[in-house]
């Protein structure tokens, strides 16, 4: 586990130093690395930690960008927009929790893909205050695009961090054990003194709140949103991939799965510009399929020994 | 080992899934450091109304209240808190956790430990207790059956309960492992936890408790030390059925 970390740290001086030697097409890859991280590690509280199947991040990250994008059209100032995003998501979050969480299984999951999609219908339907179909745009940060690349790299790796900080902060303590209990076996935790149910709504709040600042810092970046692409389906089943990817309940899965998929993706995407999605499908289902743990889990020592010897 | 004070009284409480009576107008107190047996064949509500007693379901009437508080509608781990523990006839292990986390997670949310650090030391102590020391880190999953037991009583016992409900304890083990589960159980008592074994076996809680009740068809039928409870008609006619009760009452009665 401490090379993860000395790894991860060495990581986070190649993004901070990236401004200085890399291109626009790779900061902005960086930078969504450093989203969907941050995304992959939100969604590891609820999924990851407690084990609900939950597919609502999309529905989190697009109402984060909506409420961002709304207050700085009216003249919020940015970092008060995206606090408002951040608080508005967790407060939805935590009363949509007191309504799903009590289905188990794969009625949460498809309770919670519902949601995106309704709030999708909402949005795309409000067209007097939210644009409707046409989008929003979004106040630009001044500075040309070379230096909101590098701020929103930075902002985004922030926030990261963050969320990982968190993801630690909760990994060892009190309600990170209450919710791997919960995760292991739901009755036995509720007769060993586990709240079941508050921990659980917990998990969902802390999964959607960076969601929503997230989106919200996603729509002061690009200037411009719209529904199709905030309440984005593919996102809700992207992100639980990626976490599967690295590795759903630890610190680092997520981080690992997260920059694998991305890199993967731009790869595949240069390679194979007809069957890229299939292929990239393709991959996924195997990895996930040889590796149940995670790449976290991934057996390098016996892989390399059974290489040498010539058996792999 | 009684001192007299009543911490659990169940008055009237009954309940039933759709047309089943499962548990029917049953009224009985539990007094603290006593160990009383609840016995009934199979079928007969006993683990149902384990289940009213902790949270696990609630009573469609009557009430049960420990200290005089009104617990009837209480969630599990509201029961948990208040030293109400129990074992699965099922043992319920959190499965890929080590032993030792297992029983610590008791420790930690019911007894309320300051931190997973000391959760564990007190974990530790209920292990040696068992005898599963030396098992401490293993994962729960890769026990055998006794050992999961073990594990099940030392979960609950880190729970720092008032009142433990042994839920078929024994079920599945062999005599000799029964003997040191009942060794174990009057161990227990001795703290001073008041302890409820739920069998389905007379054999096994003739020795260890002082007092039985007796459940046949969700229906409390007799209560009484163990010598009574053997002489009772209708304890036989629930368990042997009425021809032999009958045959029993003559050889008796000449």
């Amino acid at each position: 586990m401490t090379r993860g970390y000395v790894i991860l740290g060495v990581a986070v001086a190649v993004l901070l130093a990236l401004p200085y030697f890399g291109d626009n097409y790779l900061m902005r890859t960086a930078t969504f690395i450093c989203l969907y991280a941050a995304l992959a590690l939100s969604w590891n509280f609820i999924g990851g930690y407690v084990g609900y199947p939950s597919f609502a991040t999309a529905a989190f990250y697009g109402l984060g960008a909506y409420t961002g994008a709304l207050c700085q059209r009216h003249g919020v100032p940015m970092p008060v927009a995206w606090l408002v995003a951040t608080v508005l998501v967790g407060v939805f979050s935590v009363m949509l929790g007191y309504a799903v969480l009590r289905l188990r299984g794969h009625y949460f999951a498809i309770g919670s893909f519902a949601t995106v999609e309704l709030l999708r219908l909402i949005i795309s339907s409000w067209s007097s205050f939210t644009g409707g179909g046409d989008g929003l745009n979004v106040p630009i940060f001044p500075g040309g695009p070379e230096v909101v690349g590098q701020i929103f790299l930075y902002i985004m790796l922030a926030i990261a961090l963050m969320v990982f900080a968190v993801t630690i902060a909760v990994d060892r303590s009190r309600l990170g054990f209450g919710f791997r209990c919960i995760h292991q076996n739901e009755d036995a935790a509720d007769m060993v003194g586990i709240d079941t149910t508050r921990y659980k709504i917990i998990a969902f709040g802390l999964s959607a709140m960076f969601c929503g600042t997230i989106g919200a810092v996603y729509a002061s970046w690009t200037n411009y949103i719209d529904p199709n692409d905030t309440f984005d389906v593919l996102l809700s089943l992207k992100v639980p991939v990626m976490a599967m990817l690295g590795g759903t309940g630890t610190v680092l899965g997520p981080i690992l799965g997260a920059a694998s998929f991305v890199i993967m993706e731009e790869f595949i995407w240069a390679q194979f510009l007809e069957y890229n999605r299939a292929i990239l499908g393709l991959v996924i289902v195997v990895l996930i399929f040889f590796l149940p743990g995670g790449l976290l889990k991934m057996p390098f020592r016996r892989l390399f020994s059974k290489i040498g010897k010539g058996e792999g | 080992m009684t001192d007299g004070k009543t911490i659990l009284r169940v008055t009237g409480v009954s309940k039933s899934f759709g047309g089943i009576q499962a548990v029917q107008n049953v009224s009985f107190t539990l007094t603290a450091g006593e160990i009383v047996a609840l016995i009934g064949p199979n079928g007969a509500g006993k683990t149902t109304l384990v289940n009213l007693m902790t949270g696990t379901q609630t009573a469609d009437a009557g009430e049960i209240t420990c200290d005089g508080l009104d617990i009837t509608r209480q969630r599990p781990f509201q029961a948990a808190r208040r030293g109400i523990a129990r074992t699965f006839q099922i043992v319920q292990p959190f499965p890929e956790m080590s032993v030792i986390e297992n029983v610590s997670a008791g420790a930690l949310f019911a007894a309320n430990a300051k931190n997973r650090a000391v959760a564990e030391e007190e974990a530790m102590t209920h292990l040696e207790f068992v005898g599963l020391q030396d098992l401490a880190r293993t994962p729960a999953a890769s026990l055998t059956l006794p050992n999961r037991k073990r594990l099940e009583l030392a979960k609950s016992l880190a729970m720092n309960p008032r009142v433990l409900l042994l839920d078929e304890v024994n079920a599945g083990l062999n005599p000799s492992e029964i003997d040191g589960a009942l060794e174990l159980i009057r161990k227990i008592s001795d703290r001073g936890i008041t302890i409820m074994i739920i069998e389905h076996l007379m054999k096994v809680v003739m020795s260890a408790s002082e007092r039985i009740l007796v459940l046949h068809h969700g229906e409390l039928i007799s209560e009484g030390t163990p010598e009574e409870i053997v002489h009772d008609d209708k304890v036989i006619e629930a368990y042997l059925g009425t021809r032999y009760a009958a045959r029993h009452r003559e050889l008796a009665g000449g």
